[in-house]
């Protein structure tokens, strides 16, 4: 028998088992998205102007102040 | 009911098929970009440049906090900028962003409404595009180049963040709300209430923020309009490909035969 549903039931997963991930991925991504979004704009890590340039029409496009 | 090997759902999965979505998403907006917002960028280069602004790839932007900042060969040519360049860009942008989805997603199914996993995957990028872009867009617009001063380039960006985590915490508070008023209410009532709130909420704080009037005078509205819908489209293109794909994925990931 073939059975048309199966949609698995909505199972939460443990806040415990999704932490370590939810920390390590949200520094990365965030620091990652940061890049494109803002640096050698309002707040430079690095000296320069090579990110910005960079990463320039797409921090436009994505609707982030550029300068 | 038939017995069937119960999908387990890790973190792991969810993950990487966030950072799948991500990568794909950030694909298909560094297309819709290229065809539909680099125009508009190039437009108004052209004008900032002819308006005698800082040139682009040219030697460098004239920063507020790096006023001697002048190098003599162009760190980054436009060339690239228009085609490489946007496309790193939008690509490390949509694998940060599809990460978070995943983490996301970890959080709230289950947890927020009955939803299947893809309905679940698609209402979460909707809700995230409203939230993480919309609602801040229209708070303070994208611009493209030549508008906006260089002195208050601190401000606004600072603005623009703040009004992302105001917008994204109202969002999540609105689901809790959402959640825990169904009992009492009734999903729909529940559901509405939440919204007006969040509404409520960014509408104030959006109105009690500075806003900011930089566009020069004689920039053509319509290059204006043209580069936020571009800019608009773009987020749009990006957030739907992450929904949509991770919604395939945890599919075909959960549902086997």
């Amino acid at each position: 028998m073939t059975h048309a549903v199966a949609t698995p039931l909505p199972v939460r997963i443990p806040i415990r088992e999704i932490l370590p991930y939810a920390v390590f991925v949200g520094v990365l991504s965030l620091l990652v998205m940061y890049f494109v979004s803002t640096e050698q704009g309002a707040v430079a890590l690095f000296d320069g102007t090579t990110v910005h340039e960079l990463v320039h029409d797409a921090r436009h496009l994505l609707g982030f102040p550029c300068h | 009911m038939p017995l069937t090997e119960t999908p387990t759902l890790t973190v792991r999965s969810l993950l990487v098929w966030g950072l799948l979505a991500g990568l794909v998403g950030g694909l298909l907006a560094f297309g819709f970009a290229s065809v539909f917002g680099e125009p508009a960028v190039e437009r108004a280069i052209a004008l900032e440049e002819s308006a005698g602004g800082h040139s682009h790839g040219g030697d460098g932007h004239s920063h507020a906090e790096e006023p001697t900042e002048e190098p003599a060969d162009e760190p980054v040519s436009r060339a690239f900028q228009a085609t490489g360049g946007l496309g790193i860009g939008a690509v490390a942008y949509g694998l940060g962003l599809g990460g978070l989805f995943g983490i996301a997603f970890a959080f709230a199914y289950g947890r927020v409404g009955r939803l299947t996993p893809r309905a679940t995957a698609l209402a979460l990028a909707g809700f995230g595009y409203v939230a993480v872009v919309l609602v801040p867009f229209l708070t303070y617009p994208a611009n493209p180049p030549a508008v906006g001063q260089a002195g208050t380039i601190e401000e606004r960006t600072a603005l623009y963040f703040a009004m992302i985590a105001v917008s994204v915490v109202a969002a999540v508070l609105a689901g809790a709300a959402t959640t825990r008023l169904t009992p009492r209410l009734g999903g729909w009532p529940a559901g509405v209430l939440a919204a007006v709130g969040y509404v409520v909420v960014v509408t104030a704080v959006a109105k009690l923020l500075p806003s900011y009037r930089e566009v020069p005078d004689g920039f053509p509205g319509d290059l204006l309009w043209e580069f936020r819908i571009a800019s608009l489209g773009t987020s749009a293109v990006l957030w739907a490909g992450i929904g949509v794909v991770f919604a395939v994925l945890l599919h075909r990931g959960t549902a086997r035969r």
